[in-house]
């Protein structure tokens, strides 16, 4: 039984291997070589240049302020959808995730289109006599960007932890006391943390290693480090010097999905 | 045992179009332990939520100690409430969640902490301050989910089945703890349950609902021993709920039979309900008794026998610590001052639930 058990496992592990192990190792080894084959760390502190810590700083930014408002906006949502009868409920959560039904490059183009200087939302601007929307190319609708394709990432993982959270509990704390803020601040809130972990999880490590976003909606004036890796790697050809970013970038994923797992005590929110 | 602590008064509730309570009355006396006894779906628990506060009214009032608290919320409520699954904060330790309440009403630390050891000596856990709810059992569970509510002295304990979820043994034991508890707290307990023995062995009063009404209003042995109706005999306890006609005072037709029994005041040949408990039959020798019959089952249980006898075209449920073999001939008598009469349900409402064993 045992035996047969582990060869359905076997399909999944030569994809591990073939798709995940070996080009990590491959990542690795182009990041601590150079174009020769020698060994060499040039390439992880190249993150070190000016222009390569403009980039990453403000990938970290951005991405940041991007979790910030996906969790403000989402999270009043969850607590109103998990409060909503199942019927209603259904039909918002539709809403938020038929989006995702298109592709990703399509939707962010989208907004190009919208936020162009005579774009869609310019001419409506026009129209009504009101002064226009100059944000394309600028680090505000990049994080428009982030946002409008991240929020069902933080909504979803806040939601299906609040509807796991038992109505009595809440009951029990008002009986004990606690008007409505307080029941928040201390029940409602922490027992859904590993929804809110999860969600920031899953929204902060896509802003912060997106190129698409940036390209599309930022010009190709605003560089984030998705940006400098992507170039590397197409224009520049330059695997190493790419590789080497990569795995700073990942050191600093793995620094932050660390810290929120401290937070994380029931390990619930463990998403990746 | 004297004031009014809790009034109850011309309450209804609906759901959509089902309603759960119709024009409901009932008060609760201080000290009192009274029980909603009823199946699933009679409203028992609703009544519990609407003391609580969880549930408003569509029409009626709450009133507590002589104040309307209809639209109190139920954080300014003086009563706690134990919850069906206990509803312990899963994210707090055991001392957290007992000391909830009193951090909510910023009482001193020294305070919590004296408050904390009282409950938990009071509920036989003591040295569990800092384990989680989690690491605990059912029963510790429950009460902690005890403890953290009798920390606040509230005048009323409100419990939602709170041993539903706890196996037999475990719910005896919490029967008789929750009886010491009440006495030795001296507060008035609102229980919950759709287990009559639960009922039987700790209420002071049982309240029995059916479909939102209230059926009967009285102690265990009113209860038990003179149901007003088939409902109440049929779900307290096991029956034999027969179709009868009241002859005359003290004298009952029943399957065809004459019996003698103690009743009076039903009128002249007036069509009624009787109900004889199975451990009031008595089996003899067919020559002597009132209605012969034959053993159709027989069932060893410990304490007696179970058997079904076929009398007069009805199966009689028969409790006898004697035994009589499988197509015996029988007789039946049954003591006078052991028929209980009930008047026939004049309404559809009260008409009696038939639960097939």
């Amino acid at each position: 039984m045992i035996k047969k058990k582990k060869l359905l496992s076997g399909p999944y592990l030569v994809w591990t291997v073939a798709f995940i192990v070996i080009p990590l190792l491959l990542i690795v080894y182009y990041g601590f070589t150079n174009e020769a084959g020698s060994l060499t760390l040039e390439n992880i502190m190249n993150m070190g240049t000016p222009e390569n810590m403009k980039a990453l700083w403000l990938a970290l930014l951005l991405s940041l302020i991007s979790t910030v408002l996906c969790l403000i906006l989402a999270y009043p949502l969850a607590m109103i959808l998990s409060n909503t009868k199942a019927n209603a409920t259904g039909l918002i959560v539709m809403i938020f995730i038929i989006p995702m039904w298109m592709n990703f490059l399509l939707r962010t183009l989208a907004w190009q289109t919208l936020l162009e200087k005579n774009g869609v939302i310019n001419i409506a601007l026009k129209f009504l006599g009101l002064p226009s929307l100059n944000i394309i190319n600028t680090p505000y609708a990049i994080v428009l960007g982030m946002v409008y394709n991240f929020l069902p990432f933080m909504l979803l993982p806040i939601y299906n932890s609040l509807i796991k959270i038992d109505r009595n509990v809440i009951n029990a704390a008002k009986d004990l006391g606690a008007n409505e803020f307080q029941t928040f601040c201390k029940i409602t809130f922490p027992l859904s943390l590993p929804g809110v972990i999860s969600g920031i999880t899953m929204v902060f490590v896509p802003s912060l290693t997106t190129f698409v976003i940036s390209d599309l909606l930022g010009g190709s004036k605003i560089l984030l480090i998705g940006n400098v890796i992507e170039q590397k790697f197409k224009q520049g050809s330059n695997w190493n010097t790419g590789s080497g970013l990569s795995l700073v970038l990942m050191l600093f994923i793995l620094v932050s999905m660390a810290i929120m797992q401290k937070y994380d005590k029931d390990g619930e929110g463990a998403a990746f | 045992m004297s004031n009014k602590l809790i009034d109850l008064v011309h309450i209804t509730k609906k759901y959509d179009d089902t309603t759960v309570l119709d024009d409901l009355n009932l008060y609760i006396r201080e000290n009192e332990f009274l029980t909603l006894l009823g199946p699933s779906g009679c409203g028992k628990t609703t009544t519990l939520r609407i003391m609580g506060g969880f549930e408003q009214p569509d029409q009626g009032n709450v009133i507590f100690s002589g104040t309307d608290i209809t639209s109190l919320a139920p954080n300014k409520r003086q009563l706690n409430t134990v919850f069906q699954k206990y509803a312990l904060f899963t994210h707090m330790s055991i001392a957290e969640n007992i000391a909830f309440g009193l951090k909510i009403k910023k009482k001193s630390r020294d305070y919590i902490n004296d408050k904390i050891k009282y409950a938990l000596k009071l509920v036989n856990l003591d040295g569990y301050e800092n384990r989680t709810p989690d690491s605990l059992s059912g029963g510790q569970q429950q009460r902690i989910a005890i403890a953290r509510a009798i920390v606040n002295e509230p005048k009323v304990l409100l419990l939602d089945e709170p041993l539903g979820a706890l196996d037999l043994k475990l719910r005896q034991d919490m029967q008789y703890e929750l009886i010491r508890l009440k006495n030795e707290l001296g507060i008035t307990f609102i229980y919950v349950t759709h287990d009559q023995e639960e009922a039987l062995t700790m209420s002071d009063t049982i309240v029995v609902m059916n479909q939102g009404y209230i059926q009967q209003i009285g102690t265990p042995e009113d209860i038990y021993n003179e149901p007003q109706n088939a409902f109440v005999a049929d779900f307290i306890g096991d029956s034999n709920i027969i179709n009868a006609l009241m002859l005359e005072d003290k004298l009952v037709e029943i399957l065809g039979t004459c019996f003698v029994c103690v009743d009076t005041g039903f009128g002249r040949n007036k069509p009624v309900d009787v109900v004889i408990r199975p451990e009031d039959v008595e089996l003899t020798d067919p020559a002597s008794g009132t209605i012969t019959g034959t053993v159709s089952h027989l069932i060893f249980k410990g304490v007696h026998y179970e058997m079904e006898v076929m009398a007069g075209g009805f199966e009689w449920l028969v409790h006898s610590t004697r035994m009589f073999p499988v197509g015996t001939e029988v007789g039946i008598r049954v003591d006078p001052f052991n028929i209980q009469i009930m008047h026939k349900p004049e309404s559809e409402d009260e008409e009696a639930v038939m639960i097939d064993d």
